[in-house]
């Protein structure tokens, strides 16, 4: 679903990331995971072309983009409606009510019908639990519930892939478990996901594989058993010891 | 200073005068009463015809103007950001009047001649567009760089998210210094009266040319002034009410 090769990228002089090669199946949820500063929110931002890559090539389903070269305007948009993007801060329009912020997608970029977006922003609604709170504004709502308006934000346009970047950390700890649910839900619905996040819980029960970034390479990848119980690299170990 | 203070005391003997002379003489009194009543109406046609549209007309084009000039000085491409900062640089650095009298006293010497209002209203809506792009400019700034990036990742293109996320999150921080801009221009339309534009104070300067009853009309011009203002900051009050809704208290 998703094949990245060679991704570099640069701010100025900052080589941030140093040559990612990463695939991922259909279906499947990788976890990444790496000290802060390591990139990993800039990956996700690379994959969602918030930010230009500087070289390397990502193909997600069968569009392909290639760095190397200058890629117009219009292929960046196409492209970036293959994925869907979870922000940390969770980044909702605080003068739209959940609603509104879920139906807003489809209806000013798919130019679909009002009455159609908001019976299926309805729905997105309700599968992550906030069935009871469609007309309510940002600022009423917890940071859990927040956070679930931005996923089914991003639902309602219809990635083929999800990207979250450390979804719950921002969250006080006892909002963070209906967050997981909703993206477990989606797990094991068949959604393919990329997700940077710490919750170790989460990436035993729901991740396919887990990626250890640091300083812009991915030092380690393998099962979460393997990574978080018997990491290969010295460096891993210490990085996991230290969260722990 | 002892001259100074006499002075003072002075005046005020005078306005004392002044004052009785209306209050324990019956007959000055009533050709006072006479003539505000009379002059009223002028007056507030003056506003009605003049002073409101002129305001109204000007402002509407000042901020589209305003809003394409902070877009300019924010798109990042050079020229476009140049041109803008000469032109909020120019208005905001030379008096209002003295812009009314090159477009309405010095265009016709280059062959350019304009009717006292279109004038005004260029020279207006000039003025607004300057003053109020920096507003706007400073109030799009203020939105957090995630909410743009919120609308790019839901497939949105510059102008979606300009349109449908930033100015109307812009608009509400914008609001209290933009009704400031209004109110002033409301006050400057009297300016208007320098280039031929028979607004409310034009009238009144008229009205008293003919009775000499200085102080009576411009106060009455000042008070319908401030009636229009004080309306207008009430309407400002429940525009404000309204973009708060989304806001936690
Ligand atoms: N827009 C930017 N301009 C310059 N440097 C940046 C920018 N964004 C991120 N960086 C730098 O890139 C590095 C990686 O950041 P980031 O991807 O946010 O790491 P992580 O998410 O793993 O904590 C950091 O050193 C950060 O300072
Ligand atoms: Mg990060």
């Amino acid at each position: 679903m998703i094949t990245i090769k060679g991704l570099t990228k640069k701010f100025d002089d900052l080589e941030v990331l140093k040559g990612i090669d990463l695939e991922v199946e259909k279906g499947k949820v990788v976890v990444v995971i790496g000290p802060s500063g390591s990139g990993k929110t800039t990956l996700l931002r690379c994959i969602n072309i918030l930010e230009t890559p500087t070289s390397g090539s990502i193909t997600i389903s069968n569009s392909q983009l290639d760095f190397s070269k200058t890629v117009p305007k219009k292929r960046i948009s196409a492209f970036r409606s293959l994925t869907g993007m979870v922000f940390q801060s969770y980044n909702l329009f605080p003068h739209k009510t959940a609603l509104e912020n879920v139906m807003e997608g489809p209806v000013i970029v798919k130019k679909e019908s009002s009455a159609n977006a908001s019976r299926k922003a309805e729905q997105l609604l309700s599968k992550v639990g906030l069935g009871d709170k469609l007309h309510y504004y940002p600022f009423q709502l917890s940071g859990g519930q927040q956070q679930r308006v931005g996923i089914a934000r991003a639902l309602a346009m219809e990635p083929k892939v999800m990207l979250f970047d450390e979804p719950t950390s921002a969250l006080d700890p006892e909002l963070v478990g209906d967050v997981l649910k909703a993206m477990k839900d989606l797990a094991s619905e068949g959604m393919t996901m990329v997700v940077v996040s710490h919750e170790m819980r989460f990436a035993r029960e729901a991740a396919d594989e887990v990626i250890f970034m640091d300083r812009g390479i991915i030092i380690e990848r393998g099962a979460p058993e393997q990574i978080f119980s018997t990491p290969k690299e010295e460096r891993t170990q210490q990085f996991l010891q230290m969260i722990q | 200073m002892k001259t100074v203070l006499m002075q003072i005391s002075l005046k005020i003997g005078l306005v004392k005068m002044y004052l009785n002379s209306i209050f324990t003489n019956p007959e000055r009194l009533e050709r006072l009463t006479n003539i505000a009543e009379s002059s009223l109406l002028p007056l507030l046609k003056g506003a009605i015809f003049y002073t409101i549209p002129l305001t109204l007309i000007s402002f509407a084009l000042g901020l589209t103007l305003a809003i394409l000039t902070a877009l300019a000085r924010l798109s990042g491409i050079k020229p476009l950001e140049i041109i803008a900062r000469i032109y909020v640089s120019a208005i905001r650095g030379t008096p209002l009047l003295v812009q009314l009298f090159i477009i309405f006293y010095g265009l016709p010497t280059v062959g350019i001649t304009i009717d006292p209002f279109p004038s005004a209203v260029i020279g207006f809506s000039l003025n607004v567009g300057a003053y109020a792009s920096e507003i706007i400019r400073a109030a799009i700034q203020s939105i957090p760089k995630g909410q743009w990036e919120a609308g790019y990742s839901i497939g949105m293109n510059y102008q979606q998210a300009l349109k449908r996320i930033i100015l109307p999150q812009a608009s509400r921080v914008s609001i209290p210094p933009l009704s400031n801009t209004f109110i002033s221009l409301v006050k400057d339309t009297s300016l208007a009266s320098m280039i031929l534009v028979t607004e409310m104070f034009r009238k009144a300067q008229e009205i008293a040319a003919t009775n000499y009853e200085f102080l009576l009309l411009y106060t009455q011009a000042a008070l319908i002034y401030w009636v229009i203002c004080f309306i207008l900051s009430i309407v400002q009050g429940r525009i404000e009410r309204r973009l708060d809704r989304y806001v936690s208290k």
